[in-house]
């Protein structure tokens, strides 16, 4: 692609934006029962909003994702996230839709976490944060949602922890969406997928720098936090990427050195991303996201399909075929619920070698998966769709 | 004559199905490929209609059309749906590249209260020809495949068709025959390239 083509298919600049909400006495009451408040929510939003309201796409980001989706921060070098995705004429058309991307509850990329001063303290949260869910980062974002004025989203759409988020709204607000983009997600945090967690978890917590997590103003749990990571990017890639990526090739050396100084590529890649991790998330708000995620079982000890029985929503759920922390087949579980239910489910698994990380690097498949389902959407908006 | 079996632009076996299937029906197309048939209901017949398919590319190209579709076997797909779902469940070229088709069609008529089979007629009256005179397994331009490169793994006909709808009690509502041009009614077990059945239990 030209450079011009670059420029000129960009957002350009743009800003992030905070809403605050939940002030004394009005605290929000968390699902554990907790209030907590105020809270913070840090957004963007992109493209207008037309007349009627009826253009709205709420956008979710993974894990240690921010509300920065698309376009460029003023001075930096690398767009938002799924900038690929979003844009004029790109599948998520801000020409035609009006974009709105919130940082979750709980993170710490500008919306309240852990990191976030207590107003009553006037010390960062630290531990005394309380649990969050799922759910809470939802109740939240509609919060945002109303405060923005509008009352019926024409999608929610996002991957991996965005796409639990998707799937939360169509069971707890199905009369405010149209429809649902789901991708590489599933309806239950797994028991692999939580020691996976745990692993990370226990990684951060037994760094002596974590100190219970009071470390703010002091040195960061910086060994903890890269050998989460590195855990991590294990888990994003696939078997075959990673061999495709990096073989057995050594880095800055001829034979390997019998001793245990850094041999191969691969070594050397997760420590530089394990490495530069530290710098860019709080410790504690990975403890609490991972958590929240962890707590993630949408049928909990019900039918999947009757949790789903006041969702009206259409969908489109992408898998991707490499993709072994949320493989295709547990797609397929809430693809099968749904269907049950005489939703309108398109269900598309993409031939990729990029794991996990597909959601954020197959733009082309997913891109034409996306426009010509939210055509449809629009154009169907006001007829009550049912097969 | 309806005008959708007249328009030659478009494949006559999707005419005839097309004409065959009510309007405002609820339609699964089970290996609905590009999705064109689906359209065509959707078009001309105002079905509400979704479609299964293995095929990834074919997948792209039904999304595109804006229809509902899944990525999937048959198999695995029609236990997604619960009893008798669909008015039509569509079966179009598909039973004879089947492992267990006899399943198929019993999964078909438990999610559709009636399933719309297109078979190919290996037993048309070329490919008999080709058999008797040539001493050769037949490979005409309706059956172009050799023996060593073919997708076809159950080779029948319309007669052979009918005998296992009665073997297991599957009822035949309507049955049309035709060839590459126009519809047969004169032996069609010799003269018909592909059977066209309406099958109701």
């Amino acid at each position: 692609m030209s450079k011009d083509k670059l420029t000129e298919s960009s957002l350009g600049i743009v800003e992030t934006q905070y809403f605050t909400f939940a002030q004394a006495p009005n605290e929000m009451v968390l699902k554990s029962g907790i209030k907590l408040g105020p809270i913070t929510i840090a957004y963007e939003t992109y493209g207008t909003l037309n007349a009627d309201k009826s253009n709205a796409i709420l956008i979710f980001h993974a894990l240690t994702g921010d509300a920065h989706a698309a376009g460029f921060h003023k001075d930096a070098k690398k767009p938002g996230w799924w900038n690929g995705m979003i844009g004029p004429g790109k599948s998520f058309d801000t020409d035609k839709y009006f974009f709105i991307s919130s940082n979750c509850l709980g993170s710490c990329k500008g919306s309240t976490g852990p990191a976030s001063i207590n107003p009553a303290t006037g010390k960062p949260y630290g531990l005394s944060f309380p649990v969050i869910t799922i759910e809470d980062m939802v109740i939240a974002q509609r919060e945002l949602i109303k405060h923005l004025g509008i009352s019926k989203l024409l999608s929610v759409a996002g991957g991996s922890m965005g796409g639990l988020q998707a799937l939360q709204w169509a069971i707890m607000y199905p009369q405010m969406i149209k429809s649902v983009i789901a991708v590489a997600t599933n309806h239950r945090h797994t028991a692999q997928q939580i020691a996976l967690h745990e692993v990370c978890r226990q990684a951060i917590m037994s760094d002596p720098d974590w100190l219970g997590g009071d470390y703010y103003g002091k040195t960061l749990p910086a060994r903890g936090m890269a050998l989460s990571r590195m855990i991590g990017h294990i888990t994003y890639m696939s078997e075959k990427s990673m061999d495709e990526k990096f073989g057995r090739k050594l880095i800055g050396k001829e034979k390997v050195g019998y001793d245990f100084s850094t041999d191969f590529e691969v070594e050397n890649y997760l420590k530089y991303r394990g490495d530069s991790f530290v710098q860019r998330f709080d410790a504690n708000s990975y403890l609490y996201l991972t958590k929240a995620l962890d707590y993630f079982d949408l049928a909990e000890d019900k039918d999947l399909t009757t949790v789903f029985k006041n969702t009206t929503s259409n969908f489109l759920v992408i898998a991707f075929t490499s993709d072994w922390l949320y493989p295709a087949y547990q797609a397929k579980e809430f693809v099968k619920a749904l269907k049950l239910g005489g939703l309108d489910v398109s269900y598309v698994e993409i031939n990729t070698n990029y794991g996990h990380d597909a959601f954020l690097v197959e733009i082309e498949s997913q891109s034409h998966l996306v426009k010509h389902f939210l055509a449809r959407m629009e154009k169907e908006s006001d007829r009550d769709f049912d097969i | 004559m309806p005008p959708i079996l007249t328009d030659s632009r478009i494949r006559l076996d999707y005419r005839v199905i097309t004409d065959l299937i009510k309007p405002q029906s609820r339609v699964l197309d089970l290996g609905c490929g590009d999705g064109e048939l689906l359209a065509l209901l959707i078009k001309n017949k105002s079905c509400k209609c979704t479609g299964i398919e293995i095929d990834e590319k074919a997948i792209y190209e039904c999304i595109a059309k804006g229809l509902t579709v899944s990525h999937s076997d048959i198999d695995s797909g029609l236990n997604e749906y619960a009893d008798k779902r669909f008015d039509y469940v569509i079966l179009n070229e598909s039973l004879q590249q089947m492992i267990n088709p006899q399943k198929a069609i019993l999964e078909a008529l438990r999610v559709g209260k009636k399933v719309v089979v297109g078979i190919p007629n290996f037993c048309h009256i070329q490919a008999r020809f080709q058999i008797f005179f040539h001493g050769r397994v037949p490979v005409t331009k309706e059956l172009p495949y050799e023996w060593y490169d073919t997708p076809n793994l159950r080779f029948f006909s319309l007669k052979d068709f009918k005998i296992f709808c009665k073997a297991n009690s599957i009822k035949i509502c309507e049955e049309r025959a035709i060839d590459a041009t126009k519809e047969v009614s004169f032996l069609p077990n010799l003269f018909a390239h592909i059977g066209i059945f309406v099958l109701e239990k």
